[in-house]
């Protein structure tokens, strides 16, 4: 009964997004104000129905109800609570329910704060939400339905794989799709301005804290899936440019190109058009992203054939939403006025240098990762591209981009001032080539480039504290004058100088880590001890362990200092779970400041010994404090006065209210 | 198996066994050379896996690229040799980071030709708007705009 009312509820929010797509835009064209304001309440009514379908699926999924399909088939009775509930999107059509749920609650978000924007802004923007909502409705239940049944319904669940049984499934893909959704808001009030033909500064304000949410979710579910990916597969990689991170990779890269060109428009009314083509790109390449990696035709073109309806219908909908949005740009975009002109040395020539790059750098992962798939669809003719490619490409697009970052927030707007700002980096210059010089004397053996990069890192950091700094001239008036000066800073200014700083601290960490990194193979019986930068690692003997719906086969380490000084115990292990014949490997962990000892069992072997890999990775975590720390410079900015004031006029609209009354 | 952190946005079908590449007993005793071939590792596809190097896979068919790749070190093969051995043998498939060549000459030419096709743009755009902005009315506003603008200061200073 429960999954039928899913499946219902589903289908009302298909009709009431469909209501939502074309009444809005009708009253838009006629100029009829009642069509028009029938966005707000439809975008919530499909909300709530699309709330309720999500429920009932996470009902079913609570419930061990096997007699549903798809909890058959991904969960068990007995997994814990959490994985019953995070199984729900680890399959195709419950992460489709996550994705069009995350979509209706973003569109009701609009519905409910976007009292300020102009009506017809309003009514096209949830249009194009409900287009794109009838879509994936209509997809879901045509050709991923949740909410089929089993006639017969089976005693126990097959259990959800159990890679998947892991923490981070339950906040990666969460993020990964608020950052991929967030951005069909930038997208959505994209085409609405293209609609109107019309488009202004104010446009990117509003438009500026959606990507901004969508940028800050997308960062931290990227490093995540980055840091899962790190202490599950066993070997201590943490990025592999693997065709299902490059499709999270892209739209981030372009988001962030979105990001910084939308400051150029709010502030100075330039790249106006860019900035709504760049909108277009980022949700594109979300859309591109989800679906590429669902259809599983990034593995081969073959998979397409395996489900042609699936596919067929994907790539219908690839075409429409990312043709219709292009082709309605090239027809109205050269209607849009342009404006804001500029130096090319200014604030706004920086950050056409970082859209340059990160468009180029997005280009070439999306070349990289669909350029195997074209050609063997061409010519029949099989390449790699992988690792070596991207590094090599990647490496030197992001490098320029990482010396020019610095100089950006120096610059004044119009016309900026080279020296001025080359003269205020001396600090981070001198610093960074501090760094860069101790790198090469302490570290030898590493990569002839790893110093440069760790100096790079190096610079990136000292340049964003440099611009705090500046603003709050610190050190050259009083320090109290100092403070004061820092708490009246824009929040903007210090998000800007976390991220920022953020990024550094994660680009010294992957030059670190994969620079200066030393990894011992071996195979060891009990008593035996390995040796690893500074730590001793004493093999003590293996273990069984059980688990609630796994066995452990345990191997436990000693950890000591070189003089002998215990520090602690590791316990990677093999873990085996019945219910569906699978073996994962556990690695353990221990973390020594920010770098981390990394252990993991290879098979066992007939006597008794056992293969291990240790890894001694300096820095690692560094990676992914880099992301928590352009997060809250995301955060920060979100909170910036700036963007509030721009939002809703609470005393106003109350005022309104009384006098209606 | 790289995939994991991604895994969920993909059809789940998995090998039975996640333990790890290289194994203790393929290691070379020359140190040298071992770098060589680790390095050389990953630069090779285990054709069987979806998108891992040879390094990386523990698939039987790695396996044997690894030790084929450690025995033509010790027979005295360049670096280049051995990719050339390999690429004879199994195709430029194997290679991860495809050669240049007519058929790649799009997915290596792309990165250079964007961006200097951006910088030209670029630069013919600031020309233009240079010359644009020296004309005199370039900043001037419209009939309709200045009745807005006059609007719209009455409007301030009303209130």
């Amino acid at each position: 009964m429960i999954a039928e009312l899913g499946h219902y509820a589903l289908m009302l929010a298909l009709g009431l997004a469909l209501i939502q797509a074309t009444m809005p835009i009708v009253g838009t064209r006629t100029n009829d104000a009642v069509l028009m304001s029938m966005a707000a309440p439809t975008a919530l009514a499909q909300f709530a129905f699309v709330a309720m379908a999500f429920t009932a699926l996470a009902t079913c999924y609570v419930i061990s109800d096997f007699s549903v399909l798809n909890v058959f088939e991904n969960s068990n009775s007995q997994m814990p609570f959490i994985y019953r509930l995070t199984s729900i999107w680890g399959n195709h059509e419950g992460s489709m329910m996550l994705w069009v749920s995350i979509l209706a609650f973003f569109g009701a978000l609009v519905a409910v704060f976007g009292n300020n924007l102009p009506a017809a802004l309003k009514a096209n923007a949830l249009a194009i939400q409900g287009w794109i909502a009838a879509a994936f409705h209509l997809f879901i239940l045509t050709t991923s339905n949740p909410f089929g049944r089993i006639p017969q319904a089976p005693f126990e669940g097959r259990d959800l794989n159990p890679i998947l049984q892991d923490p981070g499934l339950a906040f990666h893909p969460p993020l990964l799709y608020l950052g991929y959704v967030g951005f069909s808001i930038a997208f959505s009030f994209a085409i609405a301005a293209l609609l109107e033909g019309r488009i202004d500064a104010a446009w990117a304000r509003w438009v500026r804290p959606w990507v901004l949410g969508a940028w800050m979710c997308l960062t931290l579910g990227i490093a995540g899936g980055s840091y899962w990916a790190y202490y599950e597969l066993g070997w201590g990689g943490f990025w592999f440019w693997d065709p299902v991170e490059n499709a999270s990779l892209m739209p981030w890269l372009a988001g962030t190109a979105l990001l910084h060109s939308a400051v150029v428009m709010e502030k100075r009314g330039a790249l106006k058009v860019w900035t709504i083509l760049l909108a277009i790109i980022t949700f594109s390449l979300s859309l591109i992203g989800t679906f590429l990696v669902r259809s599983g035709v990034l593995t081969s073109v073959h998979a397409f054939a395996t489900d042609p309806m699936r596919g067929v219908f994907i790539l219908a909908i690839l075409v429409v939403f990312i043709g219709g949005a292009l082709a309605l740009y090239g027809w109205r975009a050269p209607l849009l006025k342009q404006g804001g002109l500029f130096a090319p040395i200014s604030r706004e020539g920086a950050l056409v240098f970082n859209n340059l790059f990160l468009t180029t750098a997005c280009a070439t992962v999306f070349v990289g990762t669909l350029y195997p798939l074209a050609l063997e669809a061409l010519t029949g003719q099989k390449i790699s591209v992988g690792p070596p490619f991207f590094n090599a490409t990647f490496g030197p697009l992001f490098i320029p981009l990482m010396v020019v970052m610095p100089f950006g927030p120096l610059m004044g707007w119009k016309r900026g001032d080279l020296l001025g700002a080359a003269q205020r980096l001396l600090a981070a210059a001198i610093l960074a080539a501090l760094a860069m010089a101790a790198a090469f004397a302490l570290k030898q053996g590493g990569p002839v480039l790893a110093p440069f990069g760790a100096g790079i890192a190096v610079f990136v950091m000292a340049g964003a504290v440099t611009d705090i700094v500046e603003r709050t001239l610190f050190l050259r008036v009083p320090f109290r004058a100092a403070l004061r000066r820092a708490v009246g800073l824009p929040r903007s200014a210090w998000g800007t100088a976390f991220a920022h700083f953020g990024l550094g601290v994660t680009l010294l960490g992957i030059v670190a880590a994969t620079a200066w990194g030393s990894e011992r193979i071996a195979e060891v019986k009990v008593g035996d001890t390995l040796e690893i930068a500074h730590y001793r690692l004493t093999f003590a003997g293996l273990f069984n362990r059980q688990g609630p719906n796994y066995r452990d086969m345990v191997g436990r380490f000693v950890v000591r200092r070189m003089n002998g000084d215990l520090i602690g115990v590791m316990e990677p292990s093999r873990r085996s779970f019945p219910s569906r014949n699978m073996t994962t490997t556990e690695a353990a962990l221990m973390t020594r400041g920010v770098s981390q000892l990394y252990l993991s069992l290879g098979d066992p072997m007939q006597n008794s010994n056992v293969a291990v890999r240790l890894y001694f990775k300096p820095q690692v975590l560094l990676i992914w404090f880099g992301a928590m720390i352009m997060f809250a410079g995301g955060a920060l900015s979100l909170s910036d006065r700036r963007l509030r004031v721009g939002a809703p006029q609470p005393a106003k609209a109350r005022m309104a209210l009384r006098a209606a009354e | 198996m790289k995939r994991i952190a991604f895994v969920l946005l993909l059809a789940l079908s998995w090998p039975s066994s996640l333990s790890a590449a290289v194994q203790p007993d393929e290691i070379l005793t020359n140190p040298t050379l071992e770098t060589r071939a680790r390095a050389l590792s990953q630069q090779l596809r285990c054709m069987v896996c979806q998108n891992e190097s040879i390094d990386e896979s523990d698939a039987p068919l790695a396996r044997d690229l690894r030790v084929l790749v450690r025995e033509r070190l010790q027979a005295g093969d360049s670096d280049a040799q051995v990719l050339d051995f390999l690429v004879a043998r199994y195709g430029e498939f194997v290679l991860l980071k495809p050669r240049l060549s007519w058929r790649t000459a799009a997915l290596w030419g792309l990165p250079p030709g964007l961006l200097l096709t951006g910088i030209a743009l670029l630069v013919i755009g600031a020309r233009r708007r240079r010359g644009r902005a020296q004309e005199p009315d370039a900043a001037k506003l419209t009939a309709a705009e200045e009745a807005q603008l006059r609007r719209i200061l009455a409007e301030g200073g009303g209130s």
